[in-house]
C-alpha cells in the first residue's frame, strides 16, 4: 500500500534563507567554467516561440542544460510610436496607446490622458465621476492583465486548465469593455479632460456582478496552483531577484514588489482618487517566480476591493440619474456637445480648432508615471507649445523589466527559461513601442 | 524632505556645474553645464541623496539649435519618494557623453535605445549596440531630420525598409487628392 505523505510547505523565512544561500554561490560565468567537455551550444529562443509571449528573441549559450549567457533581443514589434506622436495632436495619439500594453488598453489610455492633463495643469479639474470611472477602468485592466499573466504562466509550465479558467473570466471583461467603449480590445476610451462617454445604463451593475464571479474564479485558480506540488517545484526558488538588484535594474510593478520592495505608485504618488480608497499592496519575500505569481493573485483581489469601493462612492450613482458631469466644461480642451456645435457659434469654433489644431498645450515638460498592470508606465512629454508634442517618450515597464534577463538567466536550466519568462508577464507591444 | 530641498543640496555640492532648480507643474529640474561630469553627479545623487531608482533616460533633438542634443535623466528615491529631473546638453559634433551604467545597471538599455534612435554614443558603455532597429540599419529614426515616412534601406538577408505612402501629410487625406483605394496599395478594391 502506498504511503500517504503531506506536501511539505516551507514558510517564507525558510524559502528566503534557501534562496539567499543559492544566490551566494554565483552562477557559472563564461570565463570561469572548469574544463568543459565539448563545446558550448548557442541556441535561439524566439522570436516566434509560444513562451516568449510575442516576439521576444533570446540568444542562449548553453553548457549542457545550463545557461551560461543570455542575450535578449527586442525590437521585432517596433512601430516608432514616439516618432508618430511628434506628428499628430495629443488627442490623435490616444488610439496608439491602446497598442502599447494591448492586454490592458484602458490603463494605458488613462495613463496617457493623465500625463497630458498634468502638462495642461488641469488634473485637479477632472470631474469626480470621471476620476472614479477611470479608476474602475484601470483596475478592470489590471484584473484582465493579471488573469492573462497567471493563465499563460501556468500554461507555459504545463497547467492548461488555469488558462481556460482565466480566459473565461477575461471574456467577461471584454464584454464590459465593449458596452462601455464600443470596442472589446482597442478601447481608446479616455479623452484629454474626460472620457469619451459616460457609463451606459446597467454597466455599473454588470461590473458588480462580474466582481462577484471573478473572486470565485480567482479562488479556484488558487486551489489549482498555490499548493500544487508540481507548480511549487517548478516555481519556488527559481529566478530569484534580490531586492537591491531589482531596484538597480529599475524593475517595477509586481516584479519589483515580489522582490520585497514596497513601491506602488498608487500609494507612493497618489493620483485620481486612490488616496480615498483602502487597499493593500502585496509584497513578496523571496523574489522568485512563485512570489511573482502570489503577488499577482493578491493584486487581483485588491483590485476587486478597489472597484467595489468605487462603485459605492461614485458620484451620481450607477446610472447617473442626477447627470453628474463626466468631462470638464472647457471647450478649448474637450469637444463640446454635438447639439451645441450645430446651434452655437462659439462651440462651433471650439470644435473646429480642437479637431484641426488640437488642444493648445503650454510650453514645458512633465513626466507622469502610472501604476500599470505590468509596472510603471511613464510618459515624458516635452512641449514647445501648440497642438503637438516636441518629444514624447514612453517609459514602458516591459522594456525595463526585460533588461534584467541577461543577469537573471545564466545559471538556470534551459527549461526554466519558460517559467521565468512566464513569471515576468511582459508584453512586446509595449516593450518595442 | 522634498524634491526642491534635495535639488538644492545637489546644487550646493556641485555649485556652478548645475543650474536651477526650476519648477514646473510640481516637478523639479536641474540643468547641467558639462555632460562629461554626469557620472560624478549621478553617483552623488544616488549615494548621498538616496536617488536609488533610475526611472528613465531619454534624449531630445533640438534640431536647428546648438547644442543639438539634450539628455534627460529621471531619478527617484524609494525612501524619500521624490522625483528629480537632470538635463544636460551635448553638441552635435561631439554626440558623446559618459555612461551611467556604473551607477544604475538599469541604464544599460535606456542608453542603447538613445544610441539607436538618435545616434548619441555613451563612452564606456559595456555593449553599445542597436536595440530596437537591427544591427546594420544606417539611420537614426528619431532625429528630427529623419522623415516620418522613413527612408528606403536594404541589408541583404536581414531586413529592408521602404517609404510609407503618406501622400503629403501624416495620415491625412488631402482635398481633391487620390482616394484611399488608389493611394494605399494595401487596400483592396471592391472587385478584390
Amino acid at each position: 500500500m502506498a504511503e500517504i505523505r503531506d506536501i511539505e510547505v516551507k514558510d517564507n523565512a525558510a524559502r528566503s534563507a534557501e534562496a539567499a544561500q543559492a544566490l551566494a554561490v554565483p552562477p557559472p560565468r563564461t570565463d570561469e567554467l572548469p574544463d568543459i567537455q565539448g563545446e558550448r551550444m548557442v541556441i535561439n529562443m524566439g522570436p516566434s516561440h509560444p513562451a516568449t509571449h510575442g516576439v521576444l528573441r533570446i540568444v542562449l549559450e548553453l553548457d549542457g542544460e545550463i545557461i551560461t549567457r543570455a542575450m535578449p533581443e527586442v525590437g521585432y514589434l517596433h512601430r516608432g510610436d514616439e516618432k508618430i506622436a511628434e506628428n499628430m495632436t495629443y488627442t490623435q495619439f490616444i488610439p496608439y496607446t491602446d497598442r502599447l500594453d494591448y492586454l490592458a488598453p484602458l490603463a494605458n489610455n488613462v495613463a496617457y490622458a493623465l500625463a497630458v492633463e498634468k502638462l495642461l495643469g488641469i488634473q485637479d479639474k477632472i470631474t469626480p465621476r470621471c476620476q472614479y470611472i477611470r479608476v474602475v477602468c484601470c483596475e478592470l485592466a489590471r484584473i484582465s492583465s493579471h488573469l492573462l499573466g497567471v493563465g499563460c504562466f501556468a500554461m507555459d509550465v504545463g497547467a492548461l486548465t488555469v488558462f481556460l479558467l482565466t480566459f473565461t473570466e477575461r471574456e467577461k471583461i471584454y464584454n464590459l469593455c465593449e458596452s462601455l467603449t464600443g470596442a472589446r480590445f482597442t478601447t481608446s476610451y479616455t479623452r484629454i479632460g474626460g472620457v469619451s462617454r459616460d457609463t451606459p445604463p446597467g454597466w455599473c451593475a454588470a461590473v458588480r456582478k462580474f466582481l462577484e464571479e471573478v473572486v470565485v474564479n480567482i479562488a479556484e485558480v488558487e486551489t489549482l496552483l498555490t499548493r500544487n506540488r508540481i507548480w511549487t517545484d517548478r516555481t519556488q526558488g527559481l529566478g530569484v531577484i534580490p531586492k537591491d538588484v531589482a531596484v538597480d535594474y529599475g524593475l517595477s510593478g509586481p516584479n519589483l514588489r515580489a522582490s520585497g520592495v514596497d513601491y506602488d505608485l498608487r500609494r507612493a504618488q497618489p493620483y485620481l482618487v486612490y488616496d480615498r480608497l483602502k487597499f493593500d499592496v502585496p509584497v513578496g519575500s523571496v523574489g522568485d517566480c512563485y512570489d511573482r505569481y502570489l503577488v499577482r493573485m493578491e493584486e487581483m483581489r485588491q483590485s476587486v476591493r478597489i472597484i467595489h469601493q468605487c462603485l459605492d462612492q461614485i458620484p451620481g450613482g450607477f446610472d447617473n440619474p442626477s447627470r453628474e458631469p463626466v468631462n470638464i466644461s472647457d471647450g478649448k480642451i474637450v469637444l463640446p456637445p454635438k447639439q451645441k456645435v450645430l446651434t452655437s457659434m462659439e462651440e462651433l469654433i471650439h470644435h473646429f480648432l480642437n479637431v484641426t489644431q488640437g488642444v493648445n498645450v503650454p510650453p514645458g515638460e512633465v513626466y507622469f508615471g502610472h501604476e500599470n498592470p505590468k509596472g510603471e508606465l511613464g510618459f515624458y512629454i516635452n512641449s514647445k507649445g501648440g497642438g503637438t508634442p516636441h518629444r514624447l517618450k514612453i517609459r514602458s515597464p516591459s522594456f525595463v523589466n526585460l533588461s534584467i534577463l541577461s543577469w537573471l538567466l545564466p545559471g538556470h536550466m534551459m527549461s526554466d527559461t519558460v517559467a521565468i519568462l512566464g513569471s515576468f508577464d511582459f508584453v512586446m507591444g509595449e516593450c518595442d513601442r | 524632505m522634498n524634491s526642491l530641498e534635495l535639488a538644492k543640496q545637489l546644487h550646493a555640492k556641485f555649485g556652478d556645474l548645475l543650474s536651477g532648480p526650476s519648477e514646473f507643474r510640481g516637478e523639479i529640474t536641474l540643468g547641467m553645464a558639462d555632460a562629461g561630469r554626469i557620472v560624478e553627479v549621478c553617483a552623488f545623487a544616488k549615494k548621498d541623496l538616496g536617488f536609488d531608482y533610475l526611472v528613465d533616460i531619454t534624449s531630445i533633438d533640438n534640431y536647428g539649435d546648438d547644442p543639438r542634443w539634450t539628455i534627460v535623466y529621471h531619478v527617484y528615491g524609494l525612501d524619500h519618494r521624490c522625483y528629480l529631473r537632470l538635463k544636460t546638453d551635448v553638441s552635435e559634433e561631439k554626440s558623446e557623453l559618459p555612461t551611467v551604467t556604473g551607477v544604475w545597471r538599469g541604464a544599460d538599455w535606456h542608453e542603447r535605445e538613445i544610441y539607436d534612435m538618435m545616434g548619441i554614443r555613451f563612452q564606456g558603455h559595456p555593449d553599445l549596440r542597436r536595440i530596437l532597429m537591427w544591427e546594420g540599419y544606417p539611420y537614426f529614426p528619431l532625429r528630427k531630420d529623419f522623415p516620418l515616412s522613413g527612408k528606403p534601406t536594404a541589408l541583404p538577408e536581414v531586413a529592408f525598409t521602404e517609404t510609407a505612402p503618406l501622400e503629403g501629410g501624416p495620415f491625412v487625406t488631402k482635398a481633391g487628392a487620390k482616394d484611399a483605394m488608389t493611394r494605399e496599395p494595401r487596400v483592396r478594391t471592391p472587385e478584390g
